[in-house]
């Protein structure tokens, strides 16, 4: 299988669902002519032209909106944030009009759009373009949301995304793009709602999504390694819909769970996992739930600092290591 | 400028005006449509008070905002829009509803809550949809309809299909930042949206004056652009005859285009804006009423061309008033939405998932 990067695979996917179905297009600030400000829509506008690769400008609640309202006569267009952050610039349009369209008509019509872009910390940008809204996303019924962790599940999670008749955001990492991971020639797609047990393990249940599913793994490396414990590493890949069976399986399995997450904490993402953990569970805990999360603060400049701030091996190795005393 | 000089100036502009019955895109109307158009104004005006009655009497919840004194404006641009026309406007949305064709009783029953209402009362008042009829809403939030509207334009341009979106919004509507950002898209692209500012002279209870720097909202066009025009509201044969010169402009053109009707609420901007006398003078209402009602001023004309008798006009206004009545005693008929209708049309996927292949949970419901 040939080894290709994070944002290579999503330019894939981009590139096979425009050609599969002609109601595909692709707008967003510098997506054609500048070839994407951190190129995953690369060569594409040379190869589809103006009409399916679309330079908007700098306008977020106008082309959000645009996308939704072409949307509903049936085209399918994926909407490029240059930054999730910029999504609350377009919130009145993405969080009402987007997820709530359908429901205010009694289901008259809905809305096959994709909301696409990087959604993370850890790049010495400060709070203004640091967030990771898919606790946000998840919040708003309407609305489908996904966290693809490596390059496989970028390209299968990101077709899936476009063919979905629903809004569905996909949370990219621009600390993932450059990443190489396997990914088959042959054409495949990564169902929403399908969790993926990275690494199975009989002490300790960790549950993660996105960039922390690769540092989960590497902590559960170390932790094999240096502590003699078996993890086991869910990735989430759907946030909404959620995998429950898998979460609980795992937790019935290892009786401990440690929650990683890049969100803040309050409300997080892993709020919700804990709830979902400590009803339908309960009885098979050994342990409280832990869980690791962004510092509770908006997110730091000072590299050193943001490093911290957000998930790292050793804090989860610490939380692990907390949840087994 | 204060409204009441905003009307005598408007009064003075008519009285230059030539006879709009007579030009060409009126002229060319069947007796039969002439008679339709003022069944549509009429039917509006006696829904929403009935509705207006059924919100005094406890049945209605939450707000209504009433058309009454603009019913001209909807009536005369969706009576000019053709096969691949489609438009959308914001909140007060019931004449748009029932120009279009939605009756009278789905519509009722959506303001009762009833499941009989054309959003199965998950929508209300704010959120009429029928997209079957090219109309898409009923949006809630002031100018969130705008770039919906572009985006519909856009749609048809994409598809290659010759027609336009009619997109609806108030002069409060035009100093909200989506509403600017989407001029300037839609005309660096050349999308065939028609915004029709229908300027009733109030953003909620702040008048015009009081909150837009320039009086002339259509203005705002040449700063993108795009070709504008303004008109009186009050008289159907004028709202048609400029809003087809745009809308034939925007079709063939491809192109954008700015029309501002000056037109007048009768009511509050709600029915709980109960101050809306402290804000402007009852002889400002009065004025308007007498000189501009559109049902009068269509009335007058209809008869004067024997399009209608003083008896036939009767008949009609008549026969919506007894339509209305129905429609309120379908709708405190019809039942509420049962409790299984919460979850349902949140997720096309979930609604139309009929045989199990969806996996993970959707709803978070313990």
């Amino acid at each position: 299988m040939p080894l290709i990067t994070y944002r290579e695979a999503i330019k894939q996917a981009l590139a096979e669902e425009i050609e599969r179905d002609e109601n595909v297009c692709i707008l967003g600030e510098e997506v054609a002519q500048y070839n994407g400000a951190y190129k995953v829509t690369e060569g594409l506008w040379d190869k589809y032209g103006d009409k399916r690769i679309i330079d908007t400008p700098i306008s977020e609640a106008a082309f959000s909106g645009l996308a939704i309202g072409a949307s509903m006569l049936g085209v399918r267009p994926v909407v490029e944030m240059m930054f999730m952050s910029f999504s609350y610039v377009a919130f009145d349009q993405l969080f009402n009009n987007a997820s709530f369209c359908r429901y205010m008509s009694g289901g008259l019509m809905n809305v096959p759009i994709v909301v696409r872009g990087p959604a993370n910390g850890g790049t010495n940008v400060g709070a203004t373009h640091s967030h990771t809204p898919e606790n946000l996303v998840a919040n708003h019924p309407g609305l489908k949301v996904v966290c693809p962790s490596n390059a496989y599940d970028a390209k299968g999670l990101m077709k899936s995304a476009i063919r979905d008749n629903d809004p569905v955001f996909v949370m990219e990492n621009t600390l993932l793009y450059g990443e190489k991971w396997e990914v088959p020639e042959e054409e495949y797609v990564v169902e929403l709602g399908v969790a993926n047990v990275l690494k199975e393990g009989s002490d300790i249940s960790i549950i993660t999504h996105g960039r922390c599913a690769m540092i989960s793994l590497k902590a559960a490396e170390i932790l094999a390694e240096k502590h003699s414990i078996n993890a086991e590493v869910i990735d989430l890949r759907s946030i909404r819909p959620l995998d429950e069976t898998t979460i609980l399986n795992s937790v019935k399995k290892t009786h401990r769970a440690v929650l990683v997450e890049e969100n803040k904490p309050f409300c997080g993402v892993d709020a919700q996992i804990s709830h979902l953990i400590q009803y339908k569970a309960f009885d098979d805990l050994d342990a409280p739930v832990h869980r690791v999360s962004a510092i509770d603060a908006p997110q730091i400049y000072s590299k050193p600092l943001e490093d911290w701030q957000i998930p790292n091996e050793e804090r989860i190795i610490e939380s692990v290591l907390k949840c087994l005393a | 400028m204060s409204s009441a000089a905003s009307t005598k100036k408007a009064v003075r502009k008519t009285s230059k005006k030539r006879a709009y019955e007579t030009s060409e895109i009126n002229a060319q109307l069947s007796k039969e449509e002439k008679i339709e158009l003022y069944r549509t104004i009429v039917g509006i005006r006696r829904f929403e008070e009935r509705s207006l009655q059924a919100y005094n009497q406890g049945k209605i919840g939450g707000f209504l905002h009433l058309y009454i004194g603009q019913e001209a404006v909807a009536t005369g641009i969706v009576s000019l829009m053709e096969e691949n026309d489609h438009i959308i406007t914001a909140y007060r949305d019931h004449g748009h509803a029932l120009a279009v064709g939605m009756n009278m009783n789905e519509c009722m029953a959506e303001l009762f809550g009833k499941y009989t209402g054309c959003s199965k009362g998950k929508g209300g008042s704010m959120h009429y949809f029928a997209p079957d009829k090219g109309f898409w809403g009923g949006h809630g939030i002031v100018a969130g309809q705008t770039p919906l509207g572009a985006g519909l334009a856009f749609a048809l341009k994409y598809k290659g299909l010759k027609g336009c979106a009619v997109c609806f919004l108030g002069d409060g509507a035009v100093n909200q930042g989506s509403f600017m950002e989407t001029l300037n898209l839609v005309s660096l692209w050349g999308i065939p949206v028609v915004f029709v500012i229908e300027n009733n002279g109030y953003s909620m209870g702040t008048s015009l004056k009081r909150s837009s720097a320039e009086e002339s909202l259509a203005k705002r066009g040449e700063a993108f652009g795009i070709k504008w025009d303004t008109c009186e509201g009050h008289d159907v044969f004028e709202v048609r005859e400029k809003a087809n010169e745009a809308m034939s402009y925007a079709r063939d053109e491809l192109k954008p285009f700015l029309l501002e009707i000056r037109t007048y609420r009768y009511r509050g901007h709600s029915v709980a804006d109960a101050n809306h006398e402290k804000y402007r003078t009852k002889e400002e209402i009065e004025t308007y009423k007498k000189n501009k009602d559109p049902i009068n001023v269509l009335r007058k004309k209809l008869i004067a061309d024997k399009t209608l008798t003083e008896a036939s006009a009767k008949e009609i206004d008549q026969e919506k008033k007894v339509e209305a009545d129905a429609s309120a005693k379908f709708a405190e008929e019809s039942p509420y939405p049962p409790k299984s209708e919460l979850t349902n049309d949140v997720y096309w996927t979930v609604d139309n998932d009929t045989d199990q292949q969806l996996k993970g949970t959707y709803f978070f419901n313990d």
